[in-house]
């Protein structure tokens, strides 16, 4: 079997993991990988279910051991080797999963959990070459929403569920930033509801929860939303946003309006001048509609100061940053 | 040449020391006062104030040098090599490159502290920069202060006594420098550095009596450039664009001088700690000396945080000064102004403002300053502080 193949492997999605000698689980998505080998292993279970299941760490290897759990036993059960931090191997191991991808042993599954760095090139370019006749599963981080909402689908057409659309808009909205989180929410919603999966059974459950970040509250405050940025603000904080980013972020945004409020030309030659990306400028052009000269000196004069109270000027750093968001979002007006 | 001849304008203070060093009662118990040296004129404990560049860590190293000396008030020779180069056995000095003092530092200086003198008369501890312990820091210091060891004297240096905490004030005596003469710096910095002097009187002025600071003015052609551009930068504002553009400029200017200063230094150490640790250059670092690299980078980066303070608050005394001078003319006072070499523009600016909006200026610089130290992002305190500088054209 060995070496036979051609110079390059299959590379598939985490869902999509079949059995063979080798499997390289590479990708920085913890969570997806997981999910691809214990699919892997549930698969080789009802293949056989005599199926001999060891873990080997490769960060605190000790030579012989992948020898001692890949060769065959007495009674020729199907082996799953699962070695992890294959990122942070040893050389031992490097030299003799090499020695042992040359001859694999029949029967057994090999699955390396790669999270990604220069460690171990050598073994992961003999293993994408060829050598073993293995797969790669490919687990990258799923950072756009239309992955998300792939995802989720997914989530629900595996389990044989129906799902509305706003439903899973609603729940990608909710948990932007983890997808174990996210998969988790899905898993609860499968379990405790028997019916199609509406938005109103989202909202049930997770109503108003909406994750954002500084940059969100600082650009619907200077579009001068004022309700809806202090909403969002403290959404921000409950989520675990610390006050000090949210204020960088405002004076950033700040800082680029003033930049370009003084300035004539086009978007090109200003972002040459201020070392910005076009897109920059002509964002901050159309947040400054609006905006005076008086209440853009406000602005970042109140900006300073919230800085000093959330660092320890102050007592109350909510309290500097809500009065922050009033006063950006009335345009530097005072109220 | 005596160890006090250096020290400008400080007679008063050199006066106190030279008693306290020559006092027999205190080295040597038996001897009888004599009548120049009257009795109680040394303690235990000092703490030296006075304004920034004004020598009080001068002035603490030669009063150390004259305790150090044996026999001899005036210094000898050997003994001020070795305080020079703070290499004397009974000499221990804390100062600091960083923003503050830790504690740890402090506390192997109070343990140092107790051992009695190998050589000298007495062992000398100094602290420079006694402002920057916090006060869980300053705690560590009072037993040792209040009881030394016999022959063990504290030297502290600080701008003023408020800057210390009331149980430390309460347990040294204090000696205050005054702000030197225009005229005496001037005459130093002539003297010292060979430069004509209209320019040692220039640099003296503008420095503010700041003795470092005019040398630096006096010798280095690049940093009167740069004073002047700052005042120009902070003269030409007139929109809110233009402050947010000068405070980036302004930013930057102190970057690239904190940076010039420490880069060198910190590829000099680095080389030197890699060659201490036995690794070749160019090689591959070990994993167990990583943690030794990481901890000199993260020192080294303390000090390019201090670094970029000092140069940002010098900008914000010159700028200090300029608003003065504004603020004079629009008062039709007739102090003399410090900016002399910019009379016209100071006088154009001052014609162009009230003098409400000037006090406002220099409320909005003091505010700054307050909030670089309380670390504030630098660029948004001086943001917020150059749009109070806005002024309509003339």
């Amino acid at each position: 079997m060995a070496a036979t193949r051609g110079a390059a492997i299959p590379q598939l999605s985490w869902g999509a993991v079949r059995p063979a000698s080798v499997v390289l689980v590479s990708g920085t998505e913890e969570f997806l990988a997981e999910r691809a080998i214990s699919l892997l292993r549930d698969i080789l279970r009802t293949e056989d279910s005599s199926l001999e299941v060891s873990d080997i760490a490769a960060d605190d290897y000790s030579p012989g051991e992948l020898a001692t759990f890949a060769s065959p036993s007495l009674f020729g059960e199907p082996r799953m080797v699962r070695v992890s931090g294959v990122e942070k191997c040893t050389d031992a191991f490097i030299s003799e999963s090499l020695a042992y991808l040359e001859s694999p042993a029949s029967d057994c599954y090999l699955v390396l959990r790669h999270a990604g760095g220069v460690r171990g090139k050598k073994l992961l370019d003999a293993i994408r070459g060829g050598l073993g006749g293995g797969i790669e599963v490919v687990c990258t981080e799923l950072k756009k929403d239309s992955d998300r909402t792939d995802f989720v689908l997914s989530e629900f057409r595996a389990a044989g569920r129906k799902v509305t659309a706003a439903a899973v808009r609603a729940l990608v909205a909710a948990f932007a930033d983890d997808i174990a989180e996210l998969a988790a929410a899905c898993r609860q919603l499968l379990s405790d509801s028997s019916e199609e999966i509406t938005e109103a059974i989202v909202e049930k459950y997770y109503s108003g929860r909406v994750e954002t970040n500084a940059f969100r509250v600082a650009d619907t405050a200077i579009a001068g939303r004022h309700g809806e940025a202090l909403v969002l603000l403290r959404h921000a904080l409950a989520s675990g946003a610390d006050p000090v980013p949210i204020v960088a972020a405002f004076a950033s945004k700040l800082r680029t309006m003033a930049k370009v409020s003084g300035a004539r030309g086009s978007s090109g030659q200003l972002a040459g001048q201020f070392g910005m990306a076009p897109w920059q400028i002509d964002r901050a052009k159309r947040d400054l509609q609006g905006w005076t000269e008086e209440g853009l000196a406000r602005g970042i004069s109140i900006l300073a100061d919230t800085d000093a109270q959330v660092k320890g000027e102050g007592r109350d750093p909510i309290f500097a940053l809500e009065r922050m968001v009033n006063v950006v979002s009335a345009r530097g007006d005072e109220r | 040449m005596s160890i006090w001849d250096e020290l400008t304008g400080q007679s008063e203070a050199i006066a106190v020391f030279r008693a306290a060093a020559g006092d027999p009662a205190f080295s040597d118990r038996d001897a009888a006062a004599s009548p120049s040296h009257p009795e109680g004129s040394m303690t235990h404990s000092w703490l030296i104030t006075g304004p920034p560049g004004s020598g009080r860590s001068n002035l603490a190293f030669a009063f150390a040098t004259a305790l150090l000396s044996p026999g001899d008030p005036e210094g000898d020779a050997a003994a001020r090599r070795q305080v020079e180069a703070r290499t004397h056995p009974d000499l221990g000095v804390l100062s600091t490159e960083r923003v503050i003092i830790s504690i740890d530092e402090v506390r192997s200086l109070v343990t140092s502290s107790q051992f009695s003198p190998s050589v000298a008369r007495y062992r000398v501890m100094i602290i420079e920069d006694a402002d920057r312990m916090t006060e869980r820091t300053s705690n560590v210091l009072l037993k040792a202060l209040e009881e030394p060891p016999p022959r063990t004297v504290w030297i502290l240096c600080a701008p003023s006594e408020a800057d210390l905490i009331p149980t430390v004030r309460s347990r040294v005596r204090s000696v205050r420098l005054r702000i030197p003469a225009v005229a005496d710096v001037a005459e130093l910095i002539a003297r010292r550095d060979g430069v004509d002097l209209a320019l040692a009187t220039r640099a003296a002025r503008e420095s503010q009596s700041h003795i470092g600071m005019a040398h630096r003015l006096a010798t280095n052609e690049q940093a009167r450039v740069r004073r002047e551009r700052t005042l120009d930068a902070a003269l030409g504002i007139r929109t809110v664009s233009d402050a947010v553009l000068a405070a980036g400029a302004l930013l930057e200017a102190a970057a690239d001088d904190a940076k010039s200063i420490t880069e060198e230094r910190d590829a000099e150490e680095r080389e030197s700690a890699l060659r201490s640790l036995g690794v070749e250059p160019g090689g591959t670092i070990p994993p167990a000396l990583r943690a030794q690299l990481r901890s000199l980078e993260e020192d080294q980066k303390r000090r390019a945080t201090r670094s970029l303070r000092d140069g940002l608050d010098r900008i914000m005394v010159d700028l200090l000064s300029l608003y003065r001078d504004i603020l004079l003319v629009q008062l039709g006072s007739d102090v003399e102004p410090i900016n002399l070499a910019v009379i016209d523009r100071v006088r154009a600016a001052a014609a162009s403002a009230s003098p409400a909006q000037t006090l406002a200026t220099l409320d909005a610089i003091a505010t700054a300053r307050r909030r670089i130290g309380n670390n504030v992002s630098p660029a948004l305190a001086l943001e917020a502080m150059l749009i109070t500088a806005r002024r309509a054209p003339s």
